[in-house]
């Protein structure tokens, strides 16, 4: 604040040597462009969402401008027709999501409750750590293991619900094992922060361990466990690679919960490398109705974080 | 216990059922993740060869050397450039922003980078980049990875700055150093470990990632060092191109299966060393 | 208290009349106490000055108009109960408040009487010139060396020889020399509490300041760390000035030539350590000191 004046002719103050007052005008100044510089990058990261947001826009004007609100509840995409209905693509996408969630919570939940209060401390290290490890595993693994795994197992399995193995609900079983470890990891660590002499005291009540969970950690942590499953559902929105290869590719609409479909990330992925002119519009407009899918579920949870940390004691 | 009455009886055995499901849920979750990890060590150690590394991909046969030095190429890149923005970033929002309007915009912004599909940023830097430069190139790619990993670098830089204490920064800034110098010099090495732990996490991710790199940097068969304004070889796209349009060829899905064990062992030591590094700075 | 406990007499600046200071005195004739009292006059050289200072943390009203004057190369401490702005004062003095956003401060801090909130004075030169050490050890995550090379290099250029010259000095200086010479590359932080915490005065000493700032150095310290430093502040004091915050009478006591009392942001009574503890003037302070309160 004082710097600027500091470099002034007139002697310092403080009985400064020249030597000091030139060292304390240049650390002023690196002071200025050291804020200057580092701000502008945080602000660049606001520019990025803009740009992504117009961009998109842009590119997409021509599919939204042809196709207004039809875009949104045509139910067929075919490109040779130059007909886009999205409205299959967003349907696979939530049901999708929605199968993978509703597997992936009671498994995650159950396995981090057995981390944290019922598994043997020899192995609680190391199967914490195989989780956190396996949440790392690159999406399009889950997608290859889908294709040369579980397609041809639930084939085998039910033959009548999938024809050729492929569909709906084999893409959310495989969304649900992706995002089981993320889940799971968050969950436990969200549950660890509970202190333990809240756990205890519990305990010394004469509480079974399932009432313990219930009644003391799952109230004391429910923003985080909220948090954790909201970004979960996220993941598996947004997800491409694990997707693309075993939901069908049948750009038809066809509301059932197993048979073949699309979401939005494979539609795109699979169409765009050949797609040009309004077709290639069409696929960025979908991009940006994921993105705002996402984005509201993003603001859903962040809200309800509010709400529930507010609401606590 | 001989007083055991019919209440506490009931609550024993919801107790029992449920932590039995739980235990069941644990085994379930982990079989099924174990039964990937097998497939993925089975099938990949069987097609896994000197050749892999030393041949370059081809439309049939072959092996994946371009592929993985075209990875390791983007990812490096993506990385230093995400590392530079998001450190600076993070250092704006932890050491100045404090809790002023712009910082928390900037805040939930990142939030929302951090948890954009990553299609949606391939989509975007096929917009800017790809589109205006008429053609596919492995600078697309370097720019689509470094948007996806600046959330994540920004994130952990900021939380491992405001991990560091305030006094520490009031002791040096008691002995007369400018704010920047206490950045650079205290804050960062107190923070250091943990920022380097973000930056492999972040690495970790980006070099698996498949979708953005279909719009940006695209695949080769061809050998590629340096020439980043063209198409870039690379793993992820290969295992997709592989198991999709060239899954009729059976050494095609072989190679993707030993493509996807390098991959993965590749993440998973990259992940241990940032476990190794967080750990060691926790024991001093 | 005993009295075997207060510092010797000839120590002090004497009475009003008694001039009998080694050292050339300044024009400072009355030091204004706010309960409207006159207190003995300092024949010292006035090292701080602060008149009519106000201090507002936010919409807080921290600091009440406190006047006082701090001598040169005289120990000065600061006692009262917890809240009642003694270190809130003494970060006025270096300014470290400004760190922070929704600070305030009104009237004027002089040093060697220059007013240190003029626009003119640099912050940072300011603070290298008024060294602090903390409450809790705050050693760098750098070793011991570096650590104290840190503030050294800030204004100063020495060739690799003159810096490990002064850091011994420095290391001397606070009596952590013979622990830790051996150990000059390993962490800071990996020293005990009282040697960080003399690692912490070692550093504020390198870099030479005209003052010393002691925001309740031995708080987290055991008994004999405290007794080292307690030892290091009597020896300090012949070269630099020195204000210390304590919650401890006894230390205050014991090391202090001048004592301040405050309580709920305003300077009570400010005189001669000596004459503090043994005949207060004011019947709050009477009552802290004999623990009534605080």
């Amino acid at each position: 604040m004082s710097s600027e004046q500091s470099r002034s002719d007139q002697p310092h103050h403080l009985g400064a040597n020249r030597r000091e007052l030139r060292l304390l005008a240049r650390n002023g100044m690196i002071d200025r462009w050291f804020e200057r510089g580092t701000c502008s990058f945080a602000v660049l990261v606001l520019a990025l969402l803009g740009a992504i947001m117009l961009s998109l826009l842009i590119s997409a004007w021509p599919a939204l401008a042809t196709y207004g609100a039809d875009f949104f509840t045509q139910t067929r995409w075919s490109a040779n027709q130059e007909v886009f209905g999205a409205w299959p693509a967003i349907y696979g996408t939530l049901v999708t999501s929605l199968i993978a969630v509703a597997i992936a919570v009671p498994v995650s939940f159950g396995i981090a409750i057995f981390l944290t209060e019922k598994c043997p401390a020899a192995l609680r290290r190391p199967l914490g750590v195989t989780i956190e490890l396996l949440a790392g595993i690159p999406s399009i693994i889950y997608g290859m293991w889908g294709i040369m795994v579980l397609g041809p197992f639930l084939q085998w399995l039910a033959p009548e619900l999938f024809p050729a193995g492929t569909g709906l609900a084999t893409a959310g079983i495989i969304l649900a094992v992706m995002i089981i470890p993320f889940i799971t990891a968050i969950t436990r660590d969200v549950m660890s922060t509970v202190p333990s002499v809240t756990r205890e005291s519990a305990y010394g009540l004469g509480c079974t361990t399932w009432e313990v969970v219930r009644s003391v950690i799952f109230p004391s942590v429910r923003g985080g466990l909220v948090g954790g499953v909201i970004l979960g559902l996220g993941r598996a929105l947004g997800e491409t690679m694990a997707v693309a290869f075993v939901i069908g590719n049948n750009l038809f609409l066809h509301p059932t919960l197993t048979g073949q479909g699309t979401s939005i990330a494979a539609l795109i992925a699979s169409q765009f490398p050949e797609a040009d002119g309004i077709q290639r519009s069409a696929l960025l407009a979908l991009g940006l109705v994921l993105f705002l899918i996402t984005f509201v579920v993003l603001a859903i949870a962040r809200y309800m974080l509010m709400r529930i940390e507010r609401r606590a004691p | 216990m001989r007083n055991e009455n019919s209440v506490y009886r009931r609550r024993r055995l919801i107790n029992r059922s449920i932590m039995t499901l739980c235990v069941s849920a644990a085994v379930f979750g982990i079989v099924w993740l174990l039964l990937i990890l097998f497939t993925l060590v089975w099938q990949g150690t069987t097609a896994l060869s000197l050749e892999v590394f030393t041949e370059r991909t081809r439309m049939s046969g072959g092996g994946l050397g371009n592929a993985i030095i075209g990875s390791l190429i983007m990812t490096v890149g993506g990385t230093v450039v995400g590392t530079i923005v998001g450190i600076a970033a993070g250092t704006w929002l932890a050491e100045y922003g404090g809790r002023s309007r712009l910082a928390t915009v900037i805040r939930f912004i990142n939030d929302v980078l951090l948890s954009a599909p990553s299609i949606i940023i391939g989509l975007f830097i096929y917009a800017v980049v790809v589109l205006p430069m008429g053609r596919f190139s492995g600078w697309a790619g370097i720019a689509a990875l470094a948007v996806i990993i600046i959330p994540v670098v920004i994130r952990s830089t900021e939380d491992m700055l405001k991990l560091v204490p305030n006094t520490l920064r009031e002791a040096a800034s008691a002995l007369g150093a400018h704010r920047w110098w206490v950045v650079v010099r205290v804050c960062y090495s107190g923070a250091r470990a943990g920022i380097i732990t973000g930056v492999l996490l972040g690495c970790a991710r980006i070099s698996g990632e498949t979708a953005p790199l279909i719009f940006t940097s695209l695949n080769s068969n061809q050998w590629n060092f340096f020439n980043l304004g063209s198409e870039m070889p690379n793993l992820p796209m290969t295992l997709y191109q592989n198991m999709t349009i060239n899954s009729f060829i059976p050494r095609q899905v072989e190679l993707a299966w030993a493509g996807a064990l390098i991959l993965t062992a590749a993440i998973l030591i990259l992940n241990i060393i940032a476990r190794i590094v967080s750990r060691e700075s926790n024991k001093r | 208290m005993s009295s075997s406990n207060l510092n010797d007499e000839s120590n002090l600046p004497a009475g009003a009349q008694a001039t009998a200071g080694e050292r050339p005195t300044i024009a400072k004739p009355r030091l204004r106490s706010p309960g409207g009292e006159t207190t003995a006059d300092v024949a010292t050289q006035a090292k701080l000055e602060v008149e009519g200072l106000n201090f507002y943390y936010g919409q807080f009203h921290a600091l009440k108009d406190i006047s006082m004057t701090v001598p040169a190369n005289r120990v000065t401490a600061f006692i009262g109960p917890s809240g009642c702005g003694k270190s809130t004062l003494l970060r006025c003095f270096n300014r470290i408040h400004d760190l922070y956003p929704g600070m305030r401060t009104e009237g004027k801090l002089l040093l060697d009487g220059q007013d240190i909130n003029d626009g003119k004075v640099d912050v940072n030169l300011l603070r290298a010139r008024i060294g602090m050490v903390f409450q809790r050890p705050t050693p760098f995550p750098m070793s011991v060396f570096d650590n104290i090379a840190f503030g050294v290099k800030l204004y100063e250029r020495l060739s690799a020889r003159e810096m490990a010259e002064r850091v011994e000095w420095a290391l001397r200086k606070a009596a952590l020399w013979d622990e830790v010479k051996d150990k000059l590359r390993q962490s800071g932080q990996a020293l005990s509490g009282g040697q960080q915490q003399r690692l912490c005065i070692a550093r504020s000493i390198a870099i030479k300041p005209e003052v010393i700032l002691l925001d309740e150095p031995t708080s987290a310290l055991d008994p004999i760390s405290t007794g080292y430093i307690e030892d290091l502040v009597n020896e300090l004091k012949q070269d630099y000035t020195i204000v210390i915050v304590t919650h401890n009478m006894q230390q205050a006591a014991r090391v202090s030539d001048m004592t301040a009392f405050m309580y709920l942001g305003e300077l009570i009574e400010y005189d001669r350590t000596s004459k503090i503890f043994t005949q207060p003037g004011n019947k709050r302070t009477e009552d802290y000191i004999t623990g009534r309160y605080g």
